[in-house]
């Protein structure tokens, strides 16, 4: 029962693909037998629910929950794709300042009673009240950063509030397990010296690479879907997502998609794609 | 990368210029809190010691900061007024 991990996805910085990642990430554990819950703090600015395709089975919401208007199975909404993933979703229509601490504290309880191994929280853009909301229980914070100077900075400040405001930063226990995640990875650009590196990035934000996602087309079409990027077979993204996973469960997996494809000499001298 | 841009690209790639400047950047950020956080607490420290000795009014203190690109310069002008000057 309290083998609940609590996993935070944010960034300071938005659009940097914390919901993209929140969406996958869970549906990679849910993918791998393991009953996860993925919640969307962003009040307000509901997204998660369009990105994993349950946008029109929202009835009750995280908000109601809290303030006791339903119980969390009735706002819970099963995943189409595993048994083992439900989502809840943020409301839409409430102020961020909804989420009580009290409240997403009895709520997180609450899922770890049902049995929950895994619950992925999907953080708000911003360092406010919201994304401070999502990463006070964390045990885990993926730190979603795109290979750019304000990503990276906005990460590092992020950092700093995780360290300062965390549960497990504030009762002086064991930190916050730290990672990061580096998206919309461009090999090509990195090799031109156009791009930070990874290993650039991991250096100047000093926590340990859970993976490299490389910039994809596919995540424009999986959003059109309402499928998680991670169930786009065959696509790099989703396989890079699916190493994540196995990664974050322990398993020891070689980076992939970090080198650009060889081109040849004609393309090399003229240019383009 | 094309002929064109292999023959007139700059002589620094740019994430390099990322990196580094990232690199002070996040260095500075760590240590401490920002200027515009300290520097009214200062002022204000400033002004209640110098009043334990002479009699100063509020605006008597001034504080200033100015950032460069390898030095920062902290300027503090201290106005007495004209009856402490005489009394001292």
């Amino acid at each position: 029962m309290s083998n609940t991990r609590i996993i935070v996805v944010t960034s300071g910085k938005g659009g940097v693909g914390k919901t993209t990642t929140s969406a996958s990430f869970a549906s990679g554990l849910a993918l791998r037998g393991h009953k996860t819950a993925v919640v969307d703090f962003d009040v307000g600015l509901r997204n998660l629910d369009l990105i994993m395709g349950c946008e029109r089975r929202v009835v009750y919401d995280f908000v109601n929950v809290i303030n006791n208007e339903a119980t969390l199975n009735q706002a819970l909404i099963k995943d189409k794709h595993s048994e083992h993933l439900f989502v809840l979703p943020a409301s839409q229509t409430r102020d961020k300042d909804a989420l009580k601490e009290e409240g997403v504290e009895r709520v997180l309880n609450e899922l770890r009673d049902m049995g929950f191994q895994y619950v992925v929280c999907d953080s708000p853009a911003g360092i406010e009240h919201g994304a401070v909301m999502a990463l006070t229980f964390a045990d885990e914070a993926i730190i979603v950063t795109n290979p750019e100077v304000s990503s990276v900075r906005d990460s590092d400040r992020i950092l700093g509030i995780l360290q300062a405001k965390s549960r497990r930063a504030k009762e002086g226990r064991e930190p916050v397990k730290e990672h990061l995640l580096l998206t919309r990875y461009s090999p090509k650009r990195v090799e031109e010296g156009e791009m930070l590196s990874h290993e650039d990035v991991r250096e100047l934000l000093r926590i340990p690479l859970l993976g490299v996602i490389p910039e994809s087309e596919a995540v424009l079409h999986a959003s059109n879907q309402g499928q998680p990027a991670i169930h786009m077979e065959g696509q790099p993204v989703a396989e890079a997502y699916k190493d994540v996973v196995m990664r974050f469960l322990g398993e020891e997996v070689p980076l992939r998609f970090i080198a650009a494809e060889k081109r040849g000499l004609l393309q090399r001298l003229f240019g383009g794609k | 990368m094309s002929l064109f841009r292999a023959l007139f690209r700059s002589k620094t790639p740019s994430a390099t210029v990322a990196k580094d400047r990232l690199q002070l950047l996040i260095a500075r950020e760590r240590s401490g809190g920002a200027p515009s956080d300290w520097l009214p607490r200062l002022q204000q420290d400033l002004l209640e010691v110098i009043g334990r000795y002479v009699p100063v009014t509020p605006g008597a203190v001034k504080v200033e900061m100015e950032r460069g690109e390898n030095l920062d310069v902290l300027e503090i002008n201290i106005v007495l007024p004209e009856q402490a000057r005489k009394a001292g």
